[in-house]
């Protein structure tokens, strides 16, 4: 009995050196638990201890906002000049898409110059797409910008694209710098990564605050906000594509003779091309994820209509505004990547400008012609309000009828899942010991990346509990906790369908689209209509908005399981189901971690948007903080989130690179 | 509107040729219609976000814009704009309420950066709020000892058996919480954290005639739309809230309703100095409740558009406005 006994154990030590050590743990964390009465500041962080970094925060950027002297100037005169220089930009494709011109001819007379008129606009963007591409794309983004008109979105649509068109070369430009930057000096590279990472997981609310502050109230401060938050893909593709570009194409240049600066504009970025598209495609997503937030803060547009239907509850009226925001990604997405993949083309020089330029010169026609009309008739020059349609009465009757008829049944489920899972898993979460999650993390670190990634991890955990925010971000990990579970369900299943199937692959891919732009908010209110207020409906929003990666990865990780393997197995006599089980699906593990991981991101990412409906996490804390113009409060809190973030991000990535390493696939 | 563009675009061809190439339009800018204005630098009004605000804005804007000024709207936070009022990138904001800004104009006025451009003479209401179908549910209504006798009934799983009242943003303050205690009520304060998911919640209870208690202010289009009533508490004092020993409970404060109160414009201190005469209009403005709850419903409830309510009530209401700008 006894030497069977041992004999196990020997048997745990040898094979599973592991399972012990993580026995270990457990005791400890039991351990800790027990040690309540004894060492009660391990469980629960004792509030004198909190460092008030809020408040020095806050009383930084009065100082940097009030007293700050760069020399020559303040420090609120530099930003404010940015802001005037950006408005120019504005105002300029404000007048062109939006507005119109006022040329002053002396005295009291303008000149109004009508700005491009729908069918202009239209033509215009379809000979660009067809001249890129081909005619399915050309009809792609008519039909896009054609829902804009029919359904009466057209004002608001251009105001937003107005700011679109600024923002997004703007970012693409500083990102395209920045990158650069990177690649040449990798002290730079090494300063600006961490600074990267807290700009895509900082909520934006976090530092509207301060951005007001800063360039004022208006559509500047909405574009930088945006601008922030879009940026850093630009600036990482920027350095990856540089560091991939082949060795040999560097060395012809040198051979060449190209200066440095001919060798990193005329060599290396046109060739760094197609991944330098990824980031650019990037930046248009996120700027359009941004304009409802940026409508907050004075941009207007689609964004406020959402907002402002919302507010009187006409949902069908903010799903159709929401739509053309979605409409607007698809169509700008769909152009960039076209341009992406187009070969360059050589043009034969001794031909005449309009042969060279058919399209170019058909468009303009187009462009002038319909202005003259325009001011003959009218309908060429704005499209008639009297032909617009709505499915807006459609949307609410439809959610009127489920509330009516199927509520209490929802109400059950909704009640049984709150009472027996949510609410116990919450209590659980706030229940333990914070010096024990902070090492129980740090093991994890140690375990999968070394010390460093250990002390990274322990470092950041720590941060969340020394500012006192430890209770509040721990209703955050739950409440993500359980939408990434739930995501990863739903969502899994999905991707290994679409791996498997064509043209399933290609029906999902425009759901995504259209979760991934489609503003959060347009569900929200349908939501707890029929949910109520509260945990369940954020985790709805939460599930709905970080479902896309999920799916992605999972589809792309399977399909980029080596055909070899599988023909291998097939051999071998699998059945489907052993192939999927035994063979894609360990291989691709590492990838759908990492779905996992970006599902992570973009659920923190809406965590400020649950507090709209009653969740009391980091998010709230956000929340209140904008609301008070409390910019040390929110910055505080928003770093918060972004170390929950990026601990996850560490933790994960670490663990997908070993088990890539052990499949033999990196 | 046509006939003007068409005359002006008649100056225009004879002003330019190259006008004439492109295809013109032209407009006279400026109706000026009472006096000069000192600058022609617009003057930016804000816009938050509910539709009785924007009426106000934009029939002040409509004002201004009669007696000559530039007038440009930007959307703005409730809340942040202060931010933007006090360095003078905002230059008015129409309706402040003492229900829930009290607090932030007070320090902002503190500042010296924003001055106090008077009441709008319209009344801010907020309390609790039931649909009248629950008088059945709960008889006595709307006298707030019913709500004594049935929690119950307004009880959701996971509340129950307390009742469930359904409190605004965690901002919005209100003391409901003490209020409970106080008055010795079986409730719970849920959050709504945000007013569409307030109104959400009761535009799906009403459509299912199911119990609900919410916190809803007027003038607003809900109370409009929605029949019901508001909860008699007792009333509020400046003691109640003050002092435990007034009121029902001798031991706590906050037994009584919420206070109700001014609505109140503000603008940027520098305004009083660039356009005196607009910011005098601006402390002129005078709306009551009725006006505005009729223009909001017109919006909200009809679906028309702001701009075209307020157009008509600047039309028909000459004689009022006119008063603000003498």
């Amino acid at each position: 009995m006894r030497a069977t006994f041992s004999r196990a154990i020997a048997y745990a030590f040898g094979r599973r050196p592991e399972l012990v050590f993580w026995l270990v743990v457990l005791a400890a964390t039991v351990a800790l638990f027990a040690a309540d009465e004894l060492l009660p500041w391990a469980v629960e962080y004792p509030s004198e201890w909190v460092i008030p970094l809020r408040f020095w925060v806050s009383d930084f950027m009065k100082w940097l906002i009030n007293e700050a002297d760069l020399g020559l100037f303040t420090f609120k005169q530099f930003t404010r000049s940015i802001s005037w220089v950006f408005n120019w930009f504005l105002a300029a494709s404000f007048g062109v898409l939006s507005e119109g011109v006022k040329i002053p001819l002396g005295g009291e007379a303008l000149f109004h110059l009508p700005s491009l008129s729908w069918i202009a606009l239209i033509a215009m963007l379809a000979i660009m797409a067809y001249s890129i591409r081909d005619w399915a794309l050309s009809l792609l983004v008519g039909i896009c910008f054609l829902y804009l008109a029919i359904f009466g979105q057209w004002g608001s649509a251009m105001v937003t694209l107005s700011s679109i068109v600024v923002a997004v070369p703007l970012g693409i430009l500083f990102g395209l710098l920045l990158g650069i930057l990177a690649y040449r000096h990798p002290w730079f590279e090494r300063a600006i990564t961490p600074l990267l990472d807290l700009m895509q997981t900082v909520p934006v609310f976090a530092y509207l605050v301060p951005v007001l502050f800063m360039f004022g109230f208006g559509p500047v401060a909405a574009m930088t906000a945006t601008m922030i938050y879009s940026l850093p893909p630009m600036t990482r593709c920027t350095t990856m594509a540089l560091q991939l570009v082949p060795t040999e194409i560097v060395e012809f240049g040198n051979m060449a003779g190209c200066s440095h600066r001919q060798l990193m504009w005329k060599v290396m970025v046109p060739s760094a091309r197609p991944t330098l598209m990824v980031g650019v495609n990037q930046v248009i997503m996120l700027s359009l994820n941004m304009v409802i937030i940026a409508s907050m803060i004075g941009a207007g547009g689609l964004g406020f209509d959402v907002l402002h239907a919302l507010r009187r509850l006409a949902i069908g009226v903010g799903l159709e505004a929401g739509v053309a925001i979605t409409v607007l990604a698809i169509a700008l997405d769909r152009l960039s990547q076209a341009y992406a993949g187009k070969a360059p083309v050589r043009v034969k020089k001794k031909v005449s400008f309009v042969r060279r330029h058919p399209h170019l010169v058909a468009a303009l026609a187009i462009i002038v012609a319909t202005t003259v009309t325009g001011f003959l008739v009218p309908a060429v020059a704005d499209y008639p309000e009297s032909l617009t349609v709505t499915t807006s009465g459609f949307w609410e009757k439809l959610v009127t009828w489920i509330n009516i008829h199927f509520f209490d049944t929802l109400d059950a489920i909704k009640s049984g899942l709150l009472l027996n899972v949510l609410i116990p898993f919450k209590r659980f979460l706030l229940s333990l010991p914070w010096l024990a999650v902070m090492g129980l993390l740090a093991l994890a670190g140690v375990r999968l990346g070394g010390w460093r990634l250990s002390l990274g991890v322990a470092a950041m955990t720590a941060f969340v509990a020394v500012t006192g925010n430890w209770e509040k971000a721990m209703i955050s990990t739950y409440l993500i906790g359980v939408s990434v579970v739930l995501a990863s369900g739903i969502g899994m299943p999905i991707g290994i369908w679409a791996a498997g199937n064509d043209r399933v692959h290609r029906a999902v891919q425009v759901i995504i689209d259209t979760l991934q732009t489609l503003p959060a908010f347009v569900y929200l209110i349908p939501v707890v209509m029929l949910f109520r207020v509260g945990d369940f409906s954020a985790m709805i929003a939460v599930v709905a908005y970080s479902l896309v990666p999920i799916i992605r990865y999972t589809d792309h990780g399977i399909r980029q399981v080596p055909p070899s393997i599988i023909e291998a197995a097939t051999a071998a006599g699998c059945t489907h189901r052993q192939i999927l089980l035994k063979v894609q699906m360990p291989l691709a593990l590492p990838e759908i971690m990492l779905g996992v991981n970006q599902t992570i991101m973009l659920g923190l990412s809406m965590l400020v948007i649950t507090a709209l409906v009653g969740t009391r996490d980091l998010g709230q804390e956000v929340y209140i903080a904008l609301t008070k113009a409390d910019t040390g409060r929110g910055i505080v809190a928003g770093v918060c989130v972004a170390m929950i973030a990026m601990v996850a991000d560490r933790l994960i990535s670490a663990w997908s690179t070993v088990r890539k390493k052990q499949l033999g696939l990196s | 509107m046509k006939r003007m563009r068409r005359a002006s675009m008649l100056n225009a061809i004879k002003s330019a040729v190259i006008m004439v190439m492109i295809g013109a339009c032209m407009m006279l800018s400026g109706s000026a219609l009472a006096g000069d204005p000192e600058s022609k630098d617009p003057i930016i009004i804000t816009l938050n976000d509910w539709t009785g605000q924007h009426i106000s804005s934009y029939i002040m804007g409509g004002v201004l814009q009669r007696m000559g000024y530039n007038v440009e709207y930007v959307q703005a936070d409730y809340l942040a704009q202060f931010a933007g009022l006090e360095a003078g990138d905002l230059h008015v904001a129409m309706e402040l309420w003492a229900t829930t800004a009290k607090q932030a104009v007070e320090a902002s006025l503190k500042t010296g950066n924003t001055v106090d451009l008077g009441d709008t003479g319209m009344v801010g209401i907020e309390d609790w709020w039931f649909p009248l179908y629950m008088k059945e549910k709960c008889p006595g209504l709307p006298d707030w000892r019913a709500l004594l006798e049935c929690a119950e009934v307004f009880a959701t799983p996971d509340t129950a058996p307390k009742g469930r009242y359904l409190s605004g943003a965690a901002t919005w303050g209100g003391f409901d919480k003490e209020r409970i205690e106080a008055l010795g009520l079986n409730f719970e304060v849920i959050q709504a954290g945000s007013e569409g998911a307030l109104f959400a919640e009761l535009k799906a209870a009403y459509d299912r005639k199911a119990p609900i208690v919410l916190w809803v202010w007027s003038p607003h289009w809900v109370p409009y739309k929605y029949k019901g009533e508001f909860v008699e508490f007792p009333r509020y004092t400046d003691e109640c809230y003050n002092n435990p020993s007034w009121g029902i409970n001798p031991d706590k404060a906050y037994d009584c309703g919420k206070p109700r109160g001014w609505i109140k414009k503000i603008g940027w201190a520098g305004g009083d100095k660039k356009w005196p005469k607009a910011f005098q209009a601006a402390r002129n403005f005078r709306l009551d409740n009725e006006s505005m709850g009729r223009m909001v419903a017109e919006a909200d409830i009809e679906g028309r558009k702001v701009t075209e309510v307020v157009d008509e009530w600047l039309s028909e209401n000459e004689n009022v406005w006119r008063k603000w700008i003498e």
